[in-house]
């Protein structure tokens, strides 16, 4: 997912609100290891116990003795960043949208409050011998929120169109893992041929070009909802409207207004009603996290979308408890142009500039939320143990004196400079970091680095260029709890590699891990991957991101989780 | 006047062509597209994304096509609010800001004259400092200052007023948001006011009338205010265009759903279409309030006549 901010994963500000992003499923363990070693069992029995029913977790008991009394009205302010631009989950770009989308629609799995995958509309699933097909069986009392009933007819409705090129979707490649999907996006193949088939009205069988463990996580994205055709036909673009939109969530959209809020009410017919509390949710667009801020603090919001990071010691101080920081699954590096002097083919002049950051300074005193100093490319994931320099366990003092004699072996010196150009999109504290690492390569090696600044999209083009570029600041947030969207970035052909990285080592293990069915064997190729990309060092990693926002300790069931998803009919109101 | 009205509707005509051709083309010239994004789209779904928007075809052809649409009143689908047509964004978000806008312009110009006037009437005394010293804290404190103080006082410590957004409508939501518009306006106004009213009343006809014995308030209202409001009408021209087409500072710290975001967002997401529009939209507004403002001066001032 495109990231352009810092600290924290950029939510789209006033003046740079084109990062689309969007997080997808939270690969989630238990279930995966299971269907993967016990195919032929009743999966989906195994898969359920251990999560309980959506909604159910982590919410304290209700009574008078416990002092948690629910409050009378049950309406929810959430805070949600830029305005969502569409409502269609196939066309749906950034984590505004989906945050709605999340409550408006359900696919065949959900995320429970944690980031545990829980079923949604598939009550249960098997998988075959060879993970290639997924059957999924529908819940009987699953309703589209006019009262018909939700089909698997419907998911393959919903996906042959995420992966028609004729939709537009910006986020067909989530459903890629799906047999012929990238064919038919790269409009060899008709839609009809995607590897999706209700086998009756209740039986969903979806078949994978090749295992894939987090497809799972998958389809707990918006752009795998399933769509209620007859209102998409009558309608065309404008289903998406209030009065129009049908959809299969805990709630039904009744008032849009672009660039201010989303208002949405309970769908009666939605299967887990009963255990629904919230009636009414607002999605607020607040793009200005300082007013953010004030509306929350005038009680206009139960939560922020973001905080802003100039206000973070006012809130420490003021508002300790009510300050909500967890990881995240996201990684801020710095990338070299390798198919350029001087960083072309100079490996110790780019190990030299890895080590003479100091990235304590940079999480301590610059970004300063939590985030954590990062020697490797992907953050903490499921089934992955992420992997560092060999440097990471030395101290600062030993990284420069490797630094200073990497410099030279490079062929630079205090009397033959290097001259370097840092490239970062206009942002405060993107700005704030190549400000101190610009010094920090003074003051160890003697570089003399140009802080250029672009704004988004022009810094988006010189990137993808590479003519220009020398370094270049970047951020990845994962799209799915699996180790696998950091590891597909720095592939040669990847649409994300602005480096020119071009490692047949690497294409080769990571291609090996896609195919791979043993848990174990495929993280240890991951793994294996992610060394040979720090020994290569196309970038520098530099920290790990973390979430940060308020939310008000009414507001019960709301929990942190790495993707930083989360559903209303999860959260209910107490007494305040 | 008829034939005035007409020969400067003529005259629209190629001023809004130029100010179209010159949008049109300038945003296209700025790097980037409206579909780039990190991770680089599949090569059919972004042939298919520029050859609905008509991107595929040469400038020149995608040029006179937006002209031929404009015609038909059609500003065609917006690039970021996919759901939208730029048409429906505009009609969505300008009552919007045409009533904070409005609203905001008429108190200023009701307070600005009034406290200008008092100003000039008692110019070098007390009243006058008192004013001339609110009115330049009003200028030199820009909204984005302004604006969350407002908001800090009134919303987060005094709990009086909704910190943000527009509820259901309520005067209690605009409260905040008009008034710091109407601030720099009334500081402004008041300032063009005090200086032309200052000149007028040292005029000679001012000087007969007192001459004549009439009451200071009779030769104010009756003889000076007119003359006196010539600059300040001509101000308010283009002010009203500005203020009801939505300040982006205003709207997205209250987070009103205007039209003034429309322009920076679109300009940042490279959104062709509703930059246009929003171009397009305010051009014309432009004129129509110069247009209008030089009918006033007809009212206002006896040299000026229109044939």
């Amino acid at each position: 997912m495109a990231d352009s901010g810092a600290g924290v994963p950029e939510r789209p500000t006033p003046s740079f609100a084109f990062a689309s992003r969007i997080r997808i499923g939270n690969g989630e363990t238990k279930i995966m290891t299971r269907v993967l070693w016990m195919p032929i069992l009743g999966l989906a029995a195994l898969a359920m116990t251990g999560c309980g029913p959506a909604g159910s977790g982590g919410r304290a008991p209700i009574g008078g003795e416990s002092g948690t009394e629910l409050a009378e009205e049950q309406v929810i302010h959430w805070g949600n960043g830029a305005d969502p631009g569409t409502l269609d989950p196939q066309k749906g770009r950034g984590v505004p949208g989906s945050n709605i989308q999340r409550d408006l629609f359900e696919g065949l799995i959900a995320e429970a409050p944690n980031g545990d995958l829980i079923p949604g509309v598939a009550e249960t699933w098997d998988v075959s011998e060879d993970g290639l097909t997924y059957t999924f069986h529908l819940r009987e009392d699953a309703r589209w929120s006019n009262g018909d009933a939700v089909t698997a007819e419907d998911f393959v409705f919903g996906l042959r169109r995420a992966a028609d090129p004729a939709t537009l979707s910006e986020y067909s490649f989530i459903v890629a893992p799906i047999l012929n999907a990238e064919a038919i996006t790269a409009g060899d193949l008709p839609p009809e041929e995607l590897g999706v088939r209700a086998i009756d009205e209740r039986t969903l069988e979806i078949g994978l070009r090749g295992p894939t463990p987090y497809f799972l996580g998958l389809l707990s994205h918006p752009v795998t909802y399933p769509v209620h055709r007859p209102s998409l036909e009558e309608h065309g673009v404008r289903f998406t409207r209030p009065g129009n939109l049908i959809g299969n969530g805990a709630y039904t959209l009744v008032e849009a207004v672009v660039q201010s809020h989303v208002r949405l009410e309970r769908n009666p017919y939605y299967w887990d009603d009963e255990s629904t509390t919230i009636d009414v949710v607002y999605h607020h667009a607040t793009e200005d996290t300082t007013a953010e801020l004030k509306r929350y603090r005038a009680d206009e919001l139960d939560a922020t979308y973001f905080i802003p990071k100039a206000q973070l010691p006012w809130i420490r101080e003021n508002l300790p408890d009510e300050l909500t920081i967890a990881p995240y699954l996201g990684s801020y590096y710095y990338g070299f142009n390798l198919t350029k002097p001087p960083f072309k083919g100079n490996l110790a002049l780019r190990r030299a500039l890895a080590l003479a950051i100091d990235r304590e300074i940079i999480t301590k005193q610059i970004t300063n939320a939590g985030e954590i100093a990062a020697f490797g490319f992907v953050p903490p994931v499921n089934n992955y143990e992420g992997q560092q320099m060999p440097e990471a366990a030395w101290s600062q003092q030993e990284r420069e004196t490797e630094a200073r004699r990497l410099y030279l072996d490079a062929g630079y010196s205090p009397e033959n400079p290097l001259r370097v150009e840092l490239l970062y999109n206009t942002q405060d504290d993107h700005r704030r970091i190549a400000v101190a690492v610009a010094s920090m390569w003074r003051r160890v090696l003697g570089v003399q680095t140009e802080i250029v600044n672009q704004e988004w999209k022009v810094y988006l083009d010189t990137r993808t260029q590479k003519e220009d570029t020398q370094v270049f600041r970047a951020g990845w947030i994962g799209d799915y709890n699996d180790a696998y969207t950091f590891a597909e970035l720095p592939l040669s052909d990847s649409g994300l590699n602005d480096f020119g990285y071009d490692s047949e080592e690497y294409d080769a293990l990571v291609a090996k891990a896609g195919m791979e069915l043993d848990m174990q064997t495929r993280a240890g190729y991951l793994q294996e991957a992610e060394r040979v990309l720090l020994d290569d060092m196309p970038l520098i990693p530099i920290y790990f991101y973390v979430t940060a926002k308020m939310v008000k300790p009414w507001v019960d069931g709301y929990e942190p989780n790495i993707m930083d998803h989360y559903r209303s009919q999860d959260v209910r109101i107490l007494k305040h | 006047m008829l034939r005035y009205s007409l020969r400067r509707f003529l005259g629209a005509i190629p001023t809004l062509l130029v100010l179209i051709a010159l949008a049109f083309f300038m945003i296209r010239l700025a790097p980037g597209g409206p579909f780039d994004q990190e991770r680089a789209l599949p090569p059919q779904i972004e042939a298919n994304l520029r050859a609905a928007y008509h991107l595929d075809e040469p400038l020149p052809q995608q040029f006179v096509r937006y002209l031929g649409n404009l015609l038909r009143g059609d500003f065609g689908p917006s690039f970021q609010y996919r759901d939208f047509t730029v048409t429906e964004l505009i009609m969505t978000g300008f009552p919007v800001s045409l009533r904070l806008g409005g609203t905001a312009i008429l108190i200023a110009f009701v307070v600005g004259v009034t406290a200008g006037s008092i100003a000039a009437l008692k110019q070098n005394r007390p009243a006058d400092y008192a004013v001339m010293g609110v009115s330049m804290t009003g200028i030199s404190i820009p909204n984005f200052v302004m604006a969350p103080l407002l908001i800090l006082v009134f919303a987060v410590y005094l709990g009086w007023l909704p910190a943000g957004g527009l509820g259901d409508g309520s005067i209690r939501n605009l409260v905040l948001p008009v008034v710091a518009l109407a601030l720099p306006q009334i500081a402004y106004i008041a300032r063009l006011t005090r200086g032309s009213m200052i000149e007028v009343l040292r005029s000679n006809f001012i000087r007969t009338a007192r001459a004549q014995g009439l009451a200071t308030r009779t030769i104010v209202m009756r003889h000076a205010l007119k003359p006196a409001l010539l600059p300040v009408v001509s101000y308010l021209g283009p002010a009203t265009a500005a203020v009801i087409t939505g300040s982006v500072v205003i709207e997205q710290i209250f987070g009103v759903p205007g039209i003034g975001r429309f322009f920076v967002q679109g300009a940042l997401n490279r959104d062709y279409t509703l930059v246009m529009g929003v171009v397009v939209f305010y051009g014309t507004l432009i004129i129509l309030f110069n247009f209008l403002v030089d009918l006033a001066y007809a009212w206002l001032d006896p040299k000026v006549k229109y044939s």
